[in-house]
């Protein structure tokens, strides 16, 4: 059809008139969504499960209810620990007995918190039937075990309510972590009498009651959770930030771009593929600092090739470490050559590996010698499956680190890809040769770590580890009351650990947010807890 | 009429129970279960759970307890988001998806059939190519392209409009989410109407149009459209199902609080219940949107005129 047709002049007129006034019609509202001075917006990285604290694992969700809750211990803007519910405690000479006192203080509704409110929620968390997933790290607790796994009594609990203002708690072994555990979201209060008013529902609504800095203000599942200051806090008269408001979005890239607009003043993580870019442009925002984790490859110990302890050193031997931290990760992370971080507890230097002080060459060397002895050689190389779950750094890492195989031993690697839940299925029935793994601690403890190679572990203990002087140092720290033998226990194990190598250590972590600078009295800390109560905002 | 829709949407039914069916043991088959996680659980703990949710039941029991409560409307606790239960979370996210789906494919539809026309119109000319050309580029670039350069432009160097956030879903915040989902649809419908309206200013019934005389805007307006957009209305029908219930893309770039998300996640968090109330919820819309279009086709094709 070639006619050309005059009539349709106003009809293709109309028709971009109608595209342009709808597509305009948005734009009439200019203005930038820069955010209130008493206000602190948050990319959270990741939608909470729940703002129960017994029913939460992930750091996303502590930044939340951290700024909620008081524990009877707490994190001061440093990181370290603090008097928090309680004022001061005593503990007992052997070590196993706390007494906490607490401090005078309400809830956000103006009920007092008592030591009841304290009882109630152990009693919570532990019971079988709540199905906690975390309640294990109470286990330091007297019969708190016995309790979760339903062969104690409620009562049997080590934990007493003397009168209103005091609580007892009895520990299984002496644990001088315990005080340093207790900032934790599990050992949080619960007000008793709210959850049994309003049961599941009582930390899902707008005035849910906490007795922390902030109280909820509304909670709209994957667009924003708001937290309004407490003011029957007892600091509230130093909390100066009045609005929280935490944004779940977990795209890195698109929450960059909302620091970069002003929407959002705290990026709790961005891409190391952004840094070079970011300290070009925004170099003010950029806060790196150590962090209390550690990335790790699990060798399956009773696998065949590497129940042998000398292809483990070979392998840990031949990773270039330096390599992995400076030119595939290049975000400022550390070289692990120890499992546990530096900085953790009062642990000092770490049990480091002793072939730290050789040159590349000289580990390689060494390296290929002890395959030989296995009865390996680069023509005759053992083949292995290197199992990671997907992330672009954990690909990157395995690509690099089966590429240093290859060329110092000839190793073969299998690169197996699965989602994280396939990934955690295998390694908990330890269908693996060599996996992808990490640790970030519970508690500012080496315990923490090192139980991570402990036989009886079974959940946690990836390699299936079982070494008889490893397992006894690790039970003669627990028990053990004075510090500086439990460290020296301690490192006396990591040195097992760091020799037989049923984890090669890989690198130690870092934090990585971006900090608008308009926020004042952040403070870079190993344990990357940065409570709104001590920040403010020009 | 009615009597066509009541036995339609009772045969519904049975497809439903079949789709229920294969997605529970489908999800079942997948390795890894919902609480695998880095955090690996002591065994007596992942057992507290996996009774609490009467997991620890043989599969079948499982089924008929789920198919049970799904007959008291009642489609179970999220695993993940322990605090909501699947229900609230898909009408939590229902409206945002709603409003900026809804509007999307009306936009699409609008300035979609309208280009299509203009370019059958002119078919071979420089209008012709212009539209196809930008359509082109249109289906080419996927949205995880088009929305984060928008975001870019107008968030971050003009600060006309928020990067993202739904806010309280003002208009403001549905500016560029819209126009993200809306571009490859446009592109979409303009080239299927422009095909269809090619042949359509072919057929006989417009040839015998213009020989009775009437004027070419009469032609197309009230001929030639109506059977042009017969195609237009059957690939409208499901599009909308899938636009209106969300992209996972578009959410998590502007961070919307729709239930695009759901699709994905919950099947990588094996939130089972959650990712049967999706399939379910997903399921319906389509079989509902299938029937709507059924019916408008008998309005527009006397052909096809069912008699109820």
């Amino acid at each position: 059809m070639s006619v050309k047709m005059t009539p349709f002049k106003h009809l293709k007129a109309g028709m971009l008139a109608i595209s342009i006034a709808v597509s305009g019609a948005f734009f009439t509202a200019p203005g930038n969504e820069a955010q209130a001075a008493d206000t602190l917006t948050f990319g959270n990285m990741g939608e909470p499960a729940s703002l129960d604290p017994h029913f939460i694992s992930g750091v996303w969700e502590s930044r939340i209810v951290g700024n909620m809750f008081l524990g009877l211990t707490t994190e001061a803007a440093d990181g370290s620990i603090i008097p928090g519910a309680a004022e001061s405690w005593t503990v007992s000479d052997d070590g196993l007995v706390y007494t906490f006192t607490l401090r005078d203080h309400t809830w956000s509704d103006g009920k007092p918190v008592t030591a009841n409110d304290f009882y109630y929620a152990f009693q919570r968390i532990l019971a079988p039937e709540t199905a906690s997933g975390y309640s294990y790290l109470l286990y330091t607790i007297k019969n708190a075990q016995k309790v979760n796994t339903g062969k104690a009594s409620p009562e049997a609990l080590g934990v007493k309510v003397i009168d209103d203002k005091t609580l007892e708690v009895s520990l299984e072994g002496p644990a001088p972590y315990f005080v340093a555990q207790l900032v934790h979201y599990t050992a949080y209060p619960i007000p008793s009498h709210k959850v049994k008013e309003l049961g599941k529902e009582w930390a899902k609504n707008k005035g849910a009651v906490s007795n922390g800095a902030y109280t909820l203000e509304e909670w709209m599942p994957n667009a924003q959770i708001r937290l309004i200051k407490n003011p029957k806090f007892y600091d509230a008269e130093n909390v100066s930030i009045n609005e929280l408001i935490f944004y779940p979005q977990e795209d890195r890239s698109a929450v960059l771009k909302r620091v970069r607009a002003g929407e959002v003043d705290i990026q709790t993580d961005f891409a190391s593929s952004d840094l070079k870019w970011l300290e070009k442009n925004m170099p003010e925002y950029i806060r790196i600092a150590p962090y209390l984790g550690v990335y790790y490859y699990p060798l399956n110990t009773s696998d065949e090739v590497l129940k042998d302890p000398r292809v483990r050193k070979a392998l840990a031997m031949s990773i270039d470490r330096e390599i992995l931290t400076d030119k595939v990760l290049r975000t400022g992370e550390v070289p692990a050559y120890g499992f546990v971080p530096p900085g953790t507890g009062t642990y000092g230097q770490p049990s480091e590996v002793n072939w730290k002080t050789l040159s590349k060459d000289e580990r390689i060397a060494q390296a290929q010698k002890l395959m030989e002895e296995a009865g390996y050689s680069k023509s005759n190389p053992p083949t292995l499956r290197l199992s990671y779950n997907t992330s672009e750094n954990h690909k990157k890492v395995a690509i690099a680190i089966a590429a240093m195989w290859k060329k110092a031993l000839g190793v073969k690697t299998e690169l197996y890809n699965s989602e994280v839940k396939v990934h955690y299925a295998s390694l908990k029935t330890r269908d693996f040769q060599v996996a992808r793994a990490g640790w970030i601690a519970d508690y500012n403890d080496p315990q923490n770590f090192l139980n991570l190679m402990e036989a009886r572990n079974l959940s946690k203990n990836y390699s299936s580890f079982n070494n008889e002087q490893y397992n006894t140092l690790m039970k003669k720290a627990e028990m053990e009351v004075d510090m500086d033998k439990r460290d020296e226990y301690m490192r006396e194990a990591e040195a097992i650990a760091m020799a037989e190598l049923p984890n090669i250590p890989l690198y130690y972590y870092v934090s990585k947010n971006l900090v608008n600078p308009r926020v004042k009295g952040w403070i870079d800390n190993p344990a990357d807890v940065h409570h709104a109560r001590y920040l403010t905002v020009d | 009429m009615f009597t066509y829709i009541t036995k339609r949407l009772l045969a519904a039914i049975p497809t439903l129970l079949i789709i229920i069916t294969i997605a529970f043991f489908m999800m079942r088959i997948a390795p890894g279960g919902p609480f695998d996680a880095e955090r690996q659980l002591p065994p007596e703990i992942e057992a507290n759970i996996l009774k609490a949710y009467d997991l620890d039941k043989p599969l079948y029991q499982q089924y008929f307890i789920y198919v049970g409560n799904l007959l008291r409307f009642d489609f179970g606790p999220s695993y993940k988001f322990r605090d909501f239960s699947v229900t609230e979370l898909i009408l939590t996210g229902l409206p945002a998806s709603l409003q900026i789906g809804g509007m999307a494919i009306l936009i699409a539809a609008l300035i979609g059939v309208s280009l299509g026309t203009l370019a059958a119109l002119y078919q071979n000319q420089k209008t012709d190519y212009a539209i196809m050309g930008v359509a082109m580029t249109g289906i080419a670039i996927p949205n995880f392209v088009v929305a984060p350069i928008l975001s870019l432009v107008f968030g971050v160097y003009l600060s006309w409009l928020p990067v993202a956030g739904w806010g309280d879903g003002s208009a403001r915040n549905l500016v560029l989410p819209v126009i993200s989902l809306a571009l490859p649809q446009i592109a979409y419908i303009s080239r299927l109407t422009r095909g269809s309206m090619v042949e359509v200013l072919h057929s006989n019934y417009i040839r015998t149009a213009r020989a009775k005389g009437l004027r070419e805007r009469l032609v197309v307006v009230r001929h030639a459209i109506k059977g042009a957009l017969l195609p237009v209305v059957s690939y409208l029908g499901p599009a909308a199902a899938a636009v209106t219930t969300g992209s996972v893309v578009i959410e998590s770039i502007y961070d919307i609080p729709g239930v695009g998300r759901y699709f994905v996640n919950a099947a990588l968090n094996r939130d089972y219940p959650l990712v049967m109330g999706v399939v379910i919820f997903y399921a319906t819309l389509i079989i509902i949107m299938n029937l709507i279009v059924d019916v408008i086709y008998s309005f527009l094709d006397p052909k096809l005129r069912v008699n109820g």
